[in-house]
């Protein structure tokens, strides 16, 4: 006699604990296998890329903040490169090296969220979280520092940033360059040496490099596939070309690689910053040439950068006015849950949210 | 066999209620002549018994609510984090502002739910945790009762959690809720079985399934005698209070609260408080069969010492909870099956070898002495070392294959600048 089984399917989200924001996912199961998901987003439209359309170019930087507001620094910086390459600005260097040490900053951040919730995904009860959470907390410090706000910054500007760092910015940045290695290192370690977490991580939800790479996908998932694809490197916006770095690849495509590279990504964020300190001279900020009301003239720009989570590219459209005629952004956390379904089906329900949040995606970005 | 009347908290209150049972209570009670006349004896025995009940039951509670306080005072340290610190001295009566709180909920019973099997869950939850403490000696002469078959009685009762998991998950009706039943119930089935086997040890060492006679066997205590035993039964004592790393039934991050879901108000508040409870049960558990219970040195009382080692149990069962991930269902269940079931079996037969080896044949029943434990301990390291190594080379994840590492992806090799054209999706090979 056989027992008749039929597969089940369960519907996580929008508001589910780990859905790192409000994502749905209509999940077939059968037993604990996955056999199907169907993704559903779009509960966090606002819309951001029709409101750009009735902002001028330098209001539209406040939309920027709030698509991934985990990473507003890289948000404003490849719209500002976008802004910058349509209206032909070109910016001051030490506006320039400020925007490159927040946005660095900005990545570790962003790699600490990261690494923090796959943790917290394995069920751990939020302990590491809080500890990377408290070195996150730092670098909000140095932000608020820098322009005053500790998510959405809004501190850049075409031509540079608003306002140089005041001197204990410095200071404080020192303090903090001495410190995080270790910290890092301790986050590393944690990762490494826990046999749960290799258990858990290592040989799972693999993709193919070739895959990824037609899907679009971009960032550490596709540096974690041993594709050398960093657009730091590669196209070398902003003073890139200047310092060095190196750009770590892992080749084993699962869960743990996609936050092994993370971590080293980390560290290298940590040599670029070093190499800006030392690079950074005294100057203006922004160009005193650049209005208030930016009108490039007519014509269009792309401009893709390496956020944390991946290309973030702007794409805007001049029809010579006050305000883009059109935007659009190429949103890293979008297209890196293009495999979802292919990076799920075959694991078990328990590795389910820890392969979603190894894409590291960020609902505001993905509905935008 | 030790009778009720053993028991110094039973008799005081027995022999002060009965008038004159000289048979009974040598010195009288403290009034000298009792309350009632000896023809209603049976009534002061059981008003003796409600009376002993009623503390297990205020006793047990309150300490829930100190153990909840220090959970949460400590996850907080961990997490540096302040705590509760507002309601109260260092916030101790944050968890009864708590209680009243939950209390006062409006209980939501959902429209599909099966609403017999989804009220009666909670009950049947707490009931068997509370059922423990009443076969656990807390000090010298004091206990509830000891019972011949104490530790099949704890083995016997606290399996019957299962069916309230079950039934809170099937009453509810909810998808999710199935999922952490069927979880909860291979977890605790599969865990149920190197648990009883792995006190079998201790068992035979002290001659007796009492609890009582364990404590009094261990003059080394039995973590030291039997380190595999311990371990194992410690493992085991997690997976069955569904802490992490097996608290796959509740799972917060892939289920929300699993077969908890549906509850509300008091109802959710009694899982809650068996989920405490239960901490503390293991706790004890442990500290009995393996810690030498409530045995010390002088002049610290006996209750102190059992009171104190429970309390260094369940500090390393926090530890554990906060900071460990979860494995996942599959590795639980492997772990259970591949790994603790033959360390288990291993201490049962190098424990029973010895056992036999020292047992007297001219007095059964006598209790092996602290050189014989010594010896056996040595040996049981021994063993311990050596099939603990070899587990672990059994159970260690595969590696990553050395050709997977060293591949050169073929799109875009390593330090080649020029970008290949990509084939389109769906293209034939």
């Amino acid at each position: 006699m056989t027992l008749q089984t039929e597969p089940i399917s369960i519907n996580f989200g929008p508001q589910h604990p780990s859905t790192h924001g409000v994502f749905r996912m209509r999940v077939t199961f059968d037993g604990e296998l996955i056999v199907d998901v169907e993704p559903v987003f779009g509960y966090l439209h606002r819309g951001s890329e029709k409101l750009a359309e009735e902002r001028t170019y330098t209001q539209v930087v406040t939309l920027t903040d709030r698509m991934d507001y985990v990473a507003s620094m890289t948000n404003n910086q490849a719209y500002i490169l976008s802004v910058e390459k349509l209206a032909g600005i070109v910016p001051e260097p030490r506006g320039v090296w400020l925007r490159m040490i927040a946005a660095e900053l900005q990545r570790i951040a962003s790699h600490l969220v990261a690494t923090g919730f796959l943790i917290q995904d394995l069920g751990a009860l939020g302990t590491p979280l809080m500890y990377a959470m408290r070195e996150r907390e730092k670098i909000l410090d140095l932000f608020e520092m820098m322009c005053g706000a500790r998510i959405t910054n809004s501190y850049l500007r075409p031509g540079g940033v608003f306002a140089d760092a005041p001197d204990y910015f410095w200071q404080a940045l020192r303090q903090f360059m001495d410190d995080i290695p270790g910290q890092v290192d301790e986050m590393e370690e944690l990762l490494g040496s826990s046999e749960i977490i290799l258990q858990r991580t290592k040989s799972v939800a693999v993709l193919k490099p070739g895959d990824m790479v037609n899907a679009g996908i971009t960032g550490p998932m596709l540096r974690a596939g041993g594709v050398d694809w960093d657009l730091r490197h590669r196209n070398s916006y902003d003073y890139y070309d200047r310092v060095q770095f190196d750009r770590p690849l892992h080749h084993a495509s699962d869960n743990f690689a996609r936050y092994w590279v993370r971590i080293q990504e980390m560290r290298e964020s940590i040599k670029i910053v070093e190499q800006c300190i030392k690079a950074i001279e005294p100057g203006p900020v922004r160009p005193k040439s650049v209005p208030f009301l930016v009108r490039p003239p007519k014509g269009d720009s792309y401009v893709g950068i390496e956020c944390p989570k991946g290309e973030l590219g702007f794409y805007l459209v001049s029809d010579g006015g006050v305000s883009p005629y059109r935007c659009h952004v190429r949103a890293p956390s979008l297209m890196n849950l293009t495999l979802l379904k292919e990076m799920l089906v075959g694991t078990y329900m328990a590795d389910m949210f820890v392969s979603f949040g190894s894409t590291d995606i960020n609902m505001g970005e993905v509905d935008r | 066999m030790p009778t009720f009347l053993d028991n110094s908290w039973f008799r005081n209150i027995y022999c002060n209620l009965v008038e004159n049972d000289s048979a009974r209570c040598a010195s009288g009670g403290w009034f000298g002549d009792g309350i009632l006349p000896n023809n209603l004896a049976w009534l002061a025995y059981t008003v003796a018994a409600f009376v002993i009940c009623f503390a297990i039951l205020n006793a047990l509670l309150g300490s829930v609510i100190v153990y909840i306080w220090a959970w949460r005072r400590v996850f907080a340290r961990f997490q540096r984090r302040s705590g509760p610190n507002r309601w109260g001295p260092f916030g101790m009566l944050t968890t009864v502002a708590d209680a009243i709180k939950t209390m006062f909920k409006e209980d939501v019973v959902p429209a599909e739910a099966d609403r017999l099997i989804f009220n009666i869950a909670p009950v049947l939850m707490v009931v068997p945790v509370f059922m423990v403490f009443a076969v656990i000696p807390f000090g010298a002469g004091t206990f509830f009762v000891d019972l011949n078959v104490g530790i099949l009685f704890i083995i016997a009762v606290t399996s019957g959690s299962v069916l309230a998991v079950v039934m809170a998950a099937y009453g509810s009706a909810n998808r999710v809720a199935i999922f952490s039943g069927m979880r909860s119930v291979a977890l605790l089935m599969s865990y149920e079985i190197p648990m009883a086997i792995s006190v079998i040890g201790a068992v035979m060492v002290a001659g007796s399934l009492s609890l009582g006679r364990i404590v009094e066997a261990q003059d080394v205590p039995f973590i030291i005698v039997m380190p595999l035993g311990f371990l194992v039964f410690a493992i085991c004592a997690l997976a069955e209070s569904n802490q992490t790393p097996f608290d796959i039934a509740e799972a917060e991050s892939e289920l929300g609260s699993g077969y908890l879901n549906d509850y509300s108000s008091m109802k959710f508040g009694m899982f809650y408080l068996a989920e405490f409870a239960a901490g503390i049960a293991a706790a004890a558990i442990i500290t009995t069969v393996f810690l030498s219970g409530w045995r010390g040195w002088w002049p610290i009382p006996s209750q102190f010492w059992f009171f104190g080692k429970m309390g260094a149990v369940l500090f390393g069962m926090m530890w554990i909870r906060f900071t460990w991930p979860r494995l996942r269902p599959d590795q639980v269940m492997g772990l259970a099956w591949k790994g603790l079931f033959e360390l288990t079996l291993i201490n049962l037969l190098s424990t029973g070898i010895m056992v036999a080896v020292f047992a007297d044949e001219e007095a059964p029943g006598d209790l092996f002495s602290a050189n014989e434990l010594w010896i056996m301990a040595a040996v049981n390291w021994v063993v311990f070392v050596v099939s603990i190594w070899a587990i672990g080379k059994v159970l260690a994840p595969k590696p990553y294959r050395a050709a997977m590492l060293e591949a050169p992806v073929q799109l875009y090799p390593v330090g080649v600048d020029e970008m290949p054209a990509v084939k389109a999706a769906g293209a034939a090979d």
